[in-house]
């Protein structure tokens, strides 16, 4: 990490290291029970890197100390080459303002409409934007996360659960962030909506050039738009790799999860897709024909 | 700094470029007129600038980009807007820039207002007067409506005695009972003391200071007792009823409970409507009690009764039935305050506000029931000759 400390960055200046996030030996310890001991992970610039875990291992408060809603016990973290644990406000703001959060829920302002929502960080950050440009920035965020405009003046209680992901994530990506935070934002969503949200996700870190940290348990998300997995058990990180090359590793856990019945399905779904865009070879044809009626008594999950 | 200043002009371009802002100029090239940009247009920089965007000089057949050093979403937004507008063809952008703005160009949006929409005044002021009148039938009904459930759970109950929620009864009345007795009796000795204080400085101009005893003793027992404790009762547990069910409405748990099988009414309400009658008169009858040991106590420092022969004096001078008129009231006292709590607690939907309103509205309904009910028990129980 010796190119991401030497020097502070420019307030208007995209960050140009390789490593936007660095934690080193963190230890978070609830009480008398240890989620994290001597944890590293490196996210890379660009990249879309999948955290999965089984449930309670600590992927929400791995995230929640990132973005420094949670002080760890020990060890470092670097965001952006800036340390959040003994940094100085002031630049912990500069931070602040170059990443976006979605929560599980969506997290939105229930009083608010979502284009207020919208507003809520610009109106932060930017005080010197007009009201004009600031609702259109907020029209164009709402358009950008896949909503309709009329869901600009719509109030939280007033929509779906796939389209409050959605606003909570035009609210993250308000301040046109660096780094995107995900939390489970595939969960509660049903399959079309959920391949839709992924292919959202991929479509802007493409444009907007994001580096997506991103926390899921869904299968599909980690094949199709993860560039790199982080596997967190036994109270740290066990590995950070590519789907395929993870599948290798000897781990029960991971062996588990991704080669049951539905990591399976997952692939084979993926495999499927990657046949289809060759339809015109004979052999893909047939392929997919075979694979598209699974045998009777398999999984269909 | 002003934004009109910045419309073009090298002087304007210099302040901004040394605050690091976006900066913008007219040039005519080759008889072209070109829009030159410069500087970081991100959400952070492009502010000021923006106004002097929008109303330039002159129509820009061309945007030159190759200044830009950093551009976002919001600077690409207001360039591609720029370029729409004056059909100007956008030059020596670098590849993000390029990206971003075509992106965004290609989002077509309208104008649709941020703000919920909000009809003019003339419609507005009708409107909620409307929705006033309306929602006070809708709560007369609605009351009504939860206080027949309460009746058809309680119904339920007195069949099926074994399903009474024995457990929450004794928690509500710890937690309406118990728990309260130190603020109300903190609360009522001061008013004792008040009371007897005040009103022997006016009784001693008719050098009557020893009708302090009556005064105090009829109106704690019979008035101030209860009402005090009702409108305590009704900051204290009414507003946590109304609160409490509002959460557990918002978080589904009223749904979860429904659909398990157990009523809401005859597990949330029902024990907190019951702790509250049958605490009521306990308080009231305690908060009665300290009141006239406060009022012993002044009578016994500023006016030279002793302290025990004002209490035997209490017992001569106060008829027994001002102890019933409180008595009876408590109870009714306490039926509204739990009724307006849980009763606003149920009606809670949509979000977190709603929360703090209905918890609002049930204090202050409440309060206000119990302050008309009393000025009726006054003149009642006057005309029964219990006066």
């Amino acid at each position: 990490m010796s190119e991401d400390t030497p020097r502070r960055l420019g307030r208007h200046e995209r960050y140009r290291g390789e490593h936007p996030i660095v934690v080193s030996g963190l230890v978070n310890c609830f009480g008398e029970q240890t989620v994290h001991e001597n944890l590293d992970l490196t996210v890379r610039r660009g990249e879309i890197l999948g955290v999965v875990g089984g449930s309670g291992t600590g992927k929400s408060v791995l995230m929640r100390s990132i973005i420094g809603l949670q002080t760890p016990d020990e060890g470092d973290i670097h965001v952006f080459g800036q340390s959040l644990t003994e940094g100085d406000p002031e630049e912990v703001v500069g931070v602040r303002n170059r990443w976006g959060v979605l929560f599980q829920g969506g997290a939105l302002f229930s009083t608010l409409t979502v284009g207020e929502n919208v507003e809520v960080p610009l109106k932060k950050f930017y005080p010197d934007l007009s009201a004009q440009l600031r609702h259109e920035i907020a029209r164009y965020k709402v358009r950008l996360s896949g909503l309709p405009e009329e869901a600009v003046n719509k109030y939280p209680a007033e929509l779906s659960g796939g389209m409050r992901k959605r606003a909570g994530l035009a609210r993250a990506l308000a301040l046109d962030p660096e780094l995107l935070f995900l939390d489970e934002p595939t969960a509660g969503l049903d399959p079309i909506g959920a391949a839709a949200f992924d292919r959202l996700t991929l479509e802007l870190k493409r444009t907007l050039g994001l580096t997506v940290f991103l926390i899921t348990h869904d299968l599909d998300t980690l094949h199709e738009i993860c560039d790199r997995v982080a596997v967190l058990a036994d109270r740290r990180v066990i590995a950070v790799d590519t789907v395929p090359r993870l599948m290798e590793l000897d781990h029960p856990w991971i062996q588990e999860y991704f080669n049951g019945p539905r990591g399976r399905a997952a692939l084979t779904a993926q495999a499927l897709d990657e046949l289809r865009r060759h339809m015109d070879l004979p052999a893909a044809a047939h392929a997919v024909k075979v694979l598209d009626k699974p045998p009777i008594g398999s999984d269909k999950a | 700094m002003a934004a009109s200043a910045l419309v073009s002009g090298p002087f304007c371009s210099h302040t901004a470029a040394m605050a690091g802002l976006a900066r913008h100029q007219l040039e005519d090239r080759e008889g072209r007129c070109v829009l030159v940009l410069s500087g970081p247009f991100r959400g952070s920089t492009v502010g000021p600038a923006a106004a002097g965007l929008r109303q330039l000089d002159d129509v820009p057949a061309a945007m030159d980009l190759s200044g830009v050093t950093e551009i976002d979403t919001a600077g690409a937004w207001l360039v591609g807007d720029i370029a729409l507008r004056h059909g100007a063809a956008i030059e020596g952008a670098s590849e993000r820039a390029a990206r971003l703005v075509k992106a965004l160009q290609a989002l077509d949006t309208g104008d649709e207002s941020v703000a919920a929409p909000r009809p003019p005044l003339f419609e507005r002021v009708p409107g909620a007067l409307g929705e006033k009148v309306f929602a006070a039938r809708r709560g007369v009904v609605g009351v009504t409506g939860f206080l027949g459930q309460i009746l058809i759970g309680a119904g339920h109950l007195i069949r099926h005695p074994r399903r009474f929620p024995i457990l929450a009864l004794v928690r509500q009345l710890e937690l309406v009972g118990v728990s309260a007795l130190p603020i109300i009796g903190l609360m009522s000795f001061l008013i004792g003391v008040v009371i007897a204080q005040q009103g022997a400085v006016q009784l001693a101009q008719f050098g009557a200071e020893t009708l302090t005893v009556n005064l105090v003793g009829r109106i704690t027992l019979r008035e101030l007792g209860v009402l005090m404790t009702a409108i305590m009762v009704a900051g204290r547990s009414g507003s946590a009823f109304a609160a409490q069910i509002g959460t557990m409405k918002l978080t589904e748990e009223i749904d979860a409970m429904r659909t398990i099988g157990i009523s809401p009414i005859e597990a949330l309400v029902i024990p907190r409507i019951l702790a509250a009658i049958l605490m009521m008169p306990l308080l009231g009858f305690y908060a009665s009690c300290v009141a006239i040991v406060g009022g012993a106590v002044i009578g016994d420092v500023m006016l030279g009764i002793p302290f025990w022969s004002f209490l035997a004096r209490i017992q001569e001078v106060v008829p027994v039935h001002d102890l019933w008129v409180g008595l009876i009231k408590a109870p009714v006292f306490g039926l509204i305050v739990a009724l307006a709590g849980c009763y606003h607690g149920m009606q809670v939907q949509g979000n977190s506000e709603e929360v703090g309103l209905r918890t609002t509205m049930s204090v202050v309904s409440a309060i206000f029931a119990v302050i008309v009910l009393d000025a009726f028990f006054a003149v009642f129980f006057t005309e029964v000759g219990w006066g």
